[in-house]
């Protein structure tokens, strides 16, 4: 109820604020494109490719999924956009493109310059009654392998692969898994994060009856091993959901940026 | 839409009663006494209905729930010790491995805020899947479970007369095993008579006696009627805990290494061994333990340390007695024989 009064409130700020500007021009809806467009080393993420991470270790990717979720739109002027709670849900799998090309609907006619979203699931869905999780939600089915039974919550940044310094005894290989939403009634780490970018030029300009803009974002996936710490896969080849994670989930906030926007 | 379907389901049922047997009672539901504090579970989102109940109760007992058919819940969680897996230190399991841990008896669980020895659910609805993936529990995968009962005749009709549905959700599954497990409530002991002022509830002097111990040294963590105040705290059973980590492998933090959920002392005579790691198998070692056997570390119990330095409780030989007479009448038989949980 309470997201429904916000979503007016912000509805009618961004109605006010599109009257203002240019009342014949801009009103009515449209849509948007979001693409999550995965990187290393300055280019189009491979899986089996060898990199090399800042700690000067070889390594090749065989899992890049995340959660992306709580949607926000804002335009020039400061008005946000917030996407209906029940369409903000959205699991980004590196191995299935068509996860990663998120649409937005019924988004009101206007000029976007920044977006704001969070990696992983809020602490309200994460606790949420089971009846209400469906889709990429369903512990036993879309969320299936992205959910933490023993610590109930999502996965929200899966990342695996191999590496010749990884414990040969475990096939050499490395997962970090990083979730945690700060806890239900006792407190727990809390490792949501939420990114605000902005358009490095161009407004994505949403106009009813046209085509979508898009966005079109880099997530550079070797970022989880730098910046502010260093991450070494030898000294931490395994993390699932422990104090580590904190290391983990303070390097990949930047790992998104917009590249461009393209308005069709 | 679920309270219309409750309804609907209840009042099909009245009729269907009516035309039936004039002993059979309508379907009650969890019994809700009065001496225990409002249910923590929102049963409004899954109200009890007695074709739910019979559809958890079976897959409760169902050994597919495991990745090779051969355990289910009830293997480790049985009806006459109150749902705990008696004479287990810690839980035997599929492929004969034991876990790390103590089962922990599955009595009064709509009135807990968090589940297991860590916390790690925090709503009853979440509690099987852990189960079901756990590596030394029942190690399967809920999509191949699922995929399984949609696969099966009889749960088909089971989930249809319980959720007015043929299709088998996620949600559906788990909320059909929660009303089950929401229906396993002990609050029929002596004490709880007592307490209610209800005939059969005398107490003898020396479990009057041991109801004023427990209220002093006890009572400060193993709370309210229900025997817990729902905290995790350190209670000195040892003084390394890097095999088991306790709230911190769930929480992270530092302050909460050590710290188990604090386990409600009702049905505590068939819920032996004691501790989350099955160290002592009577009440008297648990009462030793209290008594003189707190082994201290950085997060130990600030109410385990005397004004004086010492650890643990003072207690002696004559309250130690009037102790284990008082935790005798938490036992609660009506419901440790009630034939609607028994297979
Ligand atoms: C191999 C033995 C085993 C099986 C099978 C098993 N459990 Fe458990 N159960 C345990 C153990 C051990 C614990 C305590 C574990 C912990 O706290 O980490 C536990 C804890 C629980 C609790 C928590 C009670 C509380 O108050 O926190 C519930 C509820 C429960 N199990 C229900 C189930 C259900 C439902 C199933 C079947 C889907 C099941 N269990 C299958 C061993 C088992
Ligand atoms: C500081 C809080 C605290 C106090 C005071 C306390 N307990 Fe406990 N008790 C706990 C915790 C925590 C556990 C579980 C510890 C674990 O398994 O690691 C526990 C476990 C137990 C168990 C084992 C139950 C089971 O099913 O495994 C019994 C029995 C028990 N306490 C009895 C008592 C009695 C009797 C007293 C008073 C003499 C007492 N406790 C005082 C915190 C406390």
């Amino acid at each position: 109820m309470q997201i429904k009064s916000l979503l007016f409130a912000a509805f009618c700020v961004l109605t006010i604020a599109a009257c203002k500007k240019d009342n014949d021009e801009i009103k009515g809806f449209g849509s948007i494109e979001i693409e999550f467009d995965n990187q290393a080393a300055g280019s189009a993420l491979v899986f089996g490719k060898d990199y090399t991470n800042a700690a000067g270790e070889s390594l090749q990717f065989t899992t890049f999924d995340y959660y992306i979720s709580n949607i926000v739109l804002v335009t020039a002027d400061g008005a946000r956009f917030v996407v209906p709670q029940e369409k903000s849900y959205f699991l980004c799998k590196h191995d299935d493109a068509d996860t990663r090309e998120i649409k937005i609907d019924d988004v009101p006619a206007g000029d976007y310059t920044s977006i704001e979203f969070m990696v992983g699931i809020d602490s309200a869905k994460s606790v949420s009654p089971i009846g209400e999780r469906t889709g990429v939600l369903d512990p036993a089915a879309g969320a299936n392998g992205h959910y933490w039974s023993w610590n109930s919550g999502y996965i929200f940044v899966k990342m695996e692969g191999t590496s010749p310094v990884a414990p040969p005894d475990f096939g050499n290989i490395f997962q970090y898994h990083v979730g945690l939403f700060g806890g239900f009634d006792s407190p727990t780490l809390n490792n949501l994060k939420t990114i605000k970018l902005t358009v490095p030029d161009e407004a994505a300009e949403v106009r009813e009856g046209k085509g979508a803009p898009h966005f079109h974002l880099f997530v550079d996936a070797m970022a989880i091993f730098s910046s502010p710490t260093n991450v070494s896969i030898a000294a931490t080849p395994f993390s699932h959901g422990d104090a580590f994670s904190a290391t983990l989930s303070a390097n990949y906030v930047d790992m998104f940026m917009i590249d461009h926007v393209h308005n069709p | 839409m679920n309270k219309s379907t409750y309804l609907i389901v209840l009042f099909a049922w009245i009729f269907a009663s009516c035309g039936e047997k004039e002993h059979d009672q309508p379907f009650a539901g969890p019994q809700l006494p009065s001496n225990f504090p409002p249910p923590v579970y929102d049963l409004s989102l899954n109200p009890v209905t007695e074709a739910g109940f019979a559809l958890g109760k079976k897959l409760f007992y169902e050994k597919a729930l495991s990745r090779d058919s051969t355990i289910a819940c009830a293997d480790c969680h049985i009806s006459f010790s109150a749902f705990s897996h008696p004479e287990h230190p810690t839980s035997h399991g599929i492929d004969n491995l034991f876990g790390r841990r103590n089962a922990i008896a599955a009595q009064n669980l709509i009135w807990a805020k968090e589940f297991f020895w860590d916390g790690g659910v925090p709503n009853l609805d979440l509690v099987p899947l852990n189960a079901i993936q756990s590596p030394v529990e029942m190690d399967a995968n809920p999509a191949v479970v699922l995929e399984r009962l949609r696969q099966n005749a009889q749960y088909k009709a089971m989930f249809k007369a319980a959720f007015g549905t043929e299709e088998i959700t996620t949600a559906h599954f788990l909320q059909s095993l929660s009303q089950f497990m929401a229906m396993l409530v002990s609050a029929n002991s002596r004490y709880d008579k007592y307490v209610r002022g209800e005939s059969g509830g005398d107490l003898s002097s020396d479990e009057l006696a041991g109801l004023a111990v427990f209220k002093a040294k006890c009572a400060s963590c193993h709370d309210t009627d229900l025997f817990t105040d729902n905290s995790f705290r350190n209670n000195g059973i040892l003084n390394d805990f890097s095999f088991d980590r306790g709230r911190n492998e769930v929480s992270q933090l530092p302050e909460d290494v050590g710290k188990f959920r604090v386990p409600s002392l009702r049905n505590v005579t068939v819920t032996d061994p004691y501790m989350h790691n099955g160290k002592f198998k009577t009440l008297a070692m648990v009462l030793d333990h209290y008594a003189s056997g707190v082994q201290d570390s950085p997060t130990l119990d600030p109410l385990l340390r005397q004004p004086d330095g010492t650890l643990g409780i003072p207690l002696n030989a004559q309250e130690k007695t009037e102790l284990i007479a008082f935790l005798k009448t938490l036992d609660d038989e009506t419901f440790l024989r009630d034939v609607r949980f028994a297979q």
